[in-house]
């Protein structure tokens, strides 16, 4: 690089790409986070999209966003508020400028701020003229005229040639960061292949903006990211929704059974069913069903013949396969269901994220219908509990609901990803064919499990149902006592799975002044919250709940030592209800935030403070 | 062939005990179900597929206490549900028989959704609706096939909404196969489950099922004695539809319309009557004749519609080969390590 003398060195950067729901926001951020992963650099994104497709050009609401903190740290959020910014139009700009630190860099494709669209974005003047941005350094870039000058003699249109320009505005960033656009580059050979019209015009953009970058006087020095101390092994870069599905199927390829996938769409589980539908050859089979209803119970129909049995959605699906849960509860059959959360209630924010649907996964059935419930905290740990959630429901033959969220599903990291032979074995209890007569609801003494008997195997032909069933035969049964110690056993196979997850960790010093609790899709704010109160000098220990039913075994042992307790959660407190309704010596405090954004750093630290 | 599948197994040394199981069947005294049962144990020893192969998944009402009374493997699952769970069971193995089995509330209502998409899509299953219309298990409420003006604990001044029939559905949603018989006819009910059972693709009979409790005679045009020759028309494929005690009323197509002719009378023939085609892939005459119904016109029974298609399960197979010759990958290990990855040292 040229400029090398004005190169400075960042421990981390956070920025943010944000422009109408065209321009290829989306596109832009993942192709800087790919290439800044390859540097070696640790990073975690957040995507920031509106529900419509493509809302009105230039509004508001139409506004995409992508969000990516790099670091030579460790990095364990997408950041809470952007060093740079990039607004491809005023619309972008208002509603974004609110995630920019003070003294951030915004840059702004000036040919984009033109009246009707300042008027359209609510703007009562040029807000890059009249001030408004002083308290920033704006840098004024005329992108879109710059790239048709750069694509000109290029056989396409200006329509074509316009959907280049988030391409210029990525070429920027690459000079502003010390990277080369090589691996973007290659991607467009790859995804044009028969195209090279649009290849060499999306390089074209890209060198434009670089090279524009290096020569403007206006832009800031270049900055450098050194790599991070990363641990040494294999990565890729992967998303929540991705890693759940590989989770699954990895699971179902250990237990050497088809993986069968019962789903109908909704944001923001769709990416699971998108993902899973390419890998037919793995012994994956997935149904589109006519409804969430049919979705649920196609998948317990795959469960009872055997093999794995798997159902996603967001809370409004989970409300409404409530009732088939249950039956496979009942009928004490293995399923796996995923809640990829979204705000709520009803159709509620269907692209933000939430943490509601806790008590709905806890409680949400008729009657008494424990499930096994598991929580997903990182994108790529979604591998590792979808994993999780299929041995255990097989083993346990017990439905197991995991709960991600739209902010886990969407966002992305780097993984170091495991091999097959890494991941725990998984035994499915098959009933023997030995000849004697077949009692389905007899259970193993130490877990209470009934073992597996599954259609095809001779001699072990057998009903089952949603009915009340005696005690071992599984006979239908009104029988008042029988009923209620039925009862209690379910609970208590489901209570003794505790005996097979690990105890509840702890960072920290073990003895804090007070205890941070979060779960699920908040570990990367909360962690890096604590992680830097400690370095501050205080006295913050942090436990982050991946197993929610059963608890772990020492958990009240855990929240009971501590003189504070604070439950921190996207919801109005439900994980804080659940924690004081079991163990009320527990000193249990809560933060609540609803707002379908995830928390930030700051947020978690001024609350652990203003508590301590 | 729509009619032929190979099965994976005999049981030809099997008798209709060895299908009963020892559950004390609790349906009520006199219930048309009993002779339902009755007919499918005896249907199933000759259909050659062995006993673990086969499974009766039901949803909620008295016909889904069914699957209990098999002794086969039974799944006896909620309201409606009965086809989504029977889609699951095929798709995961189909190797195995699945009959799936409800009434006119389970399928036709809460179910409605699911049977509609489940006929749609043609998956080899087996589907039974015993017509009774009316609720019976939850005491007496009037269902989707019950007619207009029927007094019902939830219709006192009679009903008012319009019915609609299985058969109309599942030629709405391009059914390959449907046919019609009577609980009090065991010989026409065990030949339709055997042929039923032959049908490749998705196969729907309805059973005209007496509820003696809260409907009952409901279909007693059709059952009597003394009207039943003169309201049954047995279809068989390839020939005249004829019925009457003497077999010499037809039905005849006048322009657009089914009538019912006498053959001797106004200079009707023989040759008038027409000849039952159940292999046509236009389903319009089926289903008129399923709209058929007394007074005007006899109830048509036996198979009204079978026809050739392919079936959902046997694409899903067909894809799961296909994706196998252009897989890049055969198996997770290759998945992980595919795409875009980086060694960090």
């Amino acid at each position: 690089m040229s400029t090398q003398e004005k190169v400075q060195e960042l421990e981390k950067v956070v920025i943010r790409f944000a422009g109408d729901s065209g321009d290829g926001m989306q596109l832009t951020g993942s192709q800087f986070t790919f290439t800044s992963a390859l540097l070696g650099n640790d990073l975690a994104t957040f995507p920031d999209f509106p529900a419509e497709i493509r809302a009105p050009l230039g509004t508001v609401e139409g506004v995409s966003g992508f969000q990516v903190q790099i670091g030579k740290i460790d990095i364990f959020t997408p950041g809470d508020a952007a060093d740079v910014l990039v607004a491809m139009n005023p619309a972008a700009l208002k509603s974004n400028l609110h995630h920019v630190r003070a003294g951030g860099n915004i840059i702004v494709d000036t040919d984009a701020f033109v009246e009707k669209n300042i008027t359209k974005a609510g703007f009562e003047a040029d807000p890059t003229e009249d001030g408004t941005l002083d308290d920033y350094n704006l840098i004024k870039a005329p992108i879109s005229s710059m790239t048709k000058t750069a694509l000109e003699g290029l056989p396409i249109d200006n329509k074509v040639a316009m959907r280049s320009k988030n391409m210029f505005a990525l070429g920027m960033m690459y000079w502003l960061f010390d990277r080369t656009p090589e691996q973007t580059e290659k991607f467009f050979e790859a995804k044009f292949k028969k195209n090279p019209d649009l290849i060499e015009a999306n390089k074209r953009a890209l060198h434009a903006g670089f090279n524009y970058a290096e020569n403007v006087e206006a832009l800031p020095s270049a900055y450098k990211i050194p790599p991070a101390e990363i641990n040494p092994g294999k990565y890729r870069h992967i998303s929540g929704n991705v890693a759940t599905a590989w989770g699954a199927m990895a699971a179902a390829e250990k237990l050497g059974k088809k993986l069968f996938y019962g789903s109908y769409p909704i944001t923001p589980a769709s990416d699971i069913l998108h993902e899973l539908s390419k890998y037919k050859n793995l012994g994956v089979i997935t149904l589109q069903a006519e409804d969430e209803i049919a979705a649920v119970c196609s998948a317990i129909g795959a469960s009872y013949a055997g093999e794995v049995g798997l159902t996603a959605s967001a809370g409004p699906g989970i409300a409404l396969k409530g009732e088939a849960i249950g039956l496979a509860g009942m009928a004490e059959l293995p399923l796996v269901v995923i809640d990829v959360q979204r705000g709520g209630p009803s159709t509620g924010l269907p692209t933000k994220t939430e943490q509601a649907d806790l008590m709905m996964a806890l409680y949400g059935r008729n009657s008494e219908n424990p499930c096994i419930v598991l929580a997903a905290s990182t994108p790529s740990n979604c591998f590792e509990y979808a994993y999780q959630a299929v041995k255990l429901a097989i083993e346990h033959m017990t439905p197991v609901i995991l709960l991600t969220d739209g902010y886990l599903a969407n966002g992305s990291e780097p993984w170091k990803f495991p091999q097959m032979a890494d991941l725990p074995d998984i035994k499915p209890r098959m009933a023997p064919a030995d000849g004697q007569p077949y009692l389905p609801y007899q259970r193993d003494a130490e877990d209470l499990v009934r073992t597996w008997a599954v259609p095809g195997t001779p001699g072990l032909e057998h009903r089952i149902g949603g009915l009340e069933k005696q005690d071992k035969t599984g006979n239908v049964s009104y029988d008042p006592e029988n009923h209620e110690q039925m009862t209690h056993v379910r609970q208590q196979k489901v209570d003794r799975v505790a005996n097979h997850i690990p105890e509840q960790e702890v960072s920290g010093s073990g003895d804090g002044d007070i205890l941070l609790v979060g779960w699920g899709g908040t570990y990367g704010a909360l962690h890096t919250a604590s992680t830097e109160l400690r370095v501050e000098g205080q006295n913050v220990d942090f436990a982050h709940f991946n197993y929610l039913s059963p608890l772990p075994r020492n958990t009240e042992e855990l929240l009971t030592k501590y003189e504070k307790v604070l439950v921190c959660e996207l919801n109005m407190g439900q994980l804080a209800t659940y924690l004081r309704s079991s163990f009320p010596k527990a000193n249990i405090l809560q933060y609540n935030k609803i707002q379908g954004q995830p928390f930030t750093v700051k947020e978690i630290k001024e609350q652990v403070t203003k508590n301590l | 062939m729509s009619e032929v599948k190979e099965t994976n197994g005999t049981n030809s040394t099997l008798t209709k005990k060895d299908f009963a199981s020892d559950q004390l069947v609790r349906w009520c005294p006199g219930c048309g179900d009993y002779s339902i049962l009755s007919a499918m144990q005896n249907a199933m020893p000759a259909m050659g597929v062995s006993k673990e192969d086969i499974v009766f998944i039901s949803g909620i009402g008295c016909a889904a206490r069914f699957p209990y009374y098999m002794d086969t493997y039974g799944f006896h699952t909620i309201h409606g549900r009965g086809p989504a769970v029977a889609t699951g069971v095929k798709l995961s193995n189909p190797k195995l028989q699945v009959w799936q089995v409800s009434g006119d509330g389970d399928a036709l209502a809460i179910g409605g959704n699911h049977f509609i998409h489940a006929i749609r899509r043609n998956v080899d299953i087996n589907f039974l609706i015993f017509n009774n219309e009316i609720y019976g298990l939850t005491k007496g409420q009037f269902s989707p096939t019950s007619r207009p003006g029927l007094v019902t604990k939830s219709t006192p001044f009679g009903a008012i909404d319009r019915p609609f029939s299985a058969g109309e559905l599942v030629i709405g949603a391009q059914g390959t196969f449907f046919a019609r018989t009577i609980d009090t006819n065991p010989k026409l009910m065990t030949e339709m489950f055997t042929r039923s059972a032959k049908h490749v693709g998705a196969s729907m009979i309805e059973i005209l099922q007496n509820c003696v409790i809260f409907n009952d005679k409901t279909h007693g045009v059709v059952t009597g004695k003394e009207t039943r020759d003169d309201y049954q028309l047995h279809l068989e494929h390839g020939q005249p539809m004829l019925f009457g005690a003497e077999k010499n009323k037809g039905i005849k197509l006048n322009g657009l319309k089914l009538e019912v002719v006498t053959i001797g009378e106004n200079g009707v023939t023989e040759d008038d009557i027409l000849l039952h085609d159940a292999h046509e892939q236009d389903a319009t005459l089926h289903l008129m004749l399923i709209k058929m119904a007394p007074p005007e016109f006899p109830m048509a029974l036996g198979i009204i519609r079978a026809v050739e298609d392919t079936t959902y399960d046997d694409l899903v197979e067909h894809q799961y080969e296909e994706s196998k010759k252009n897989a890049k990958v055969t198996g997770m290990d290759e998945l992980l390590n595919s795409g875009n990855t980086w060694v960090v040292e």
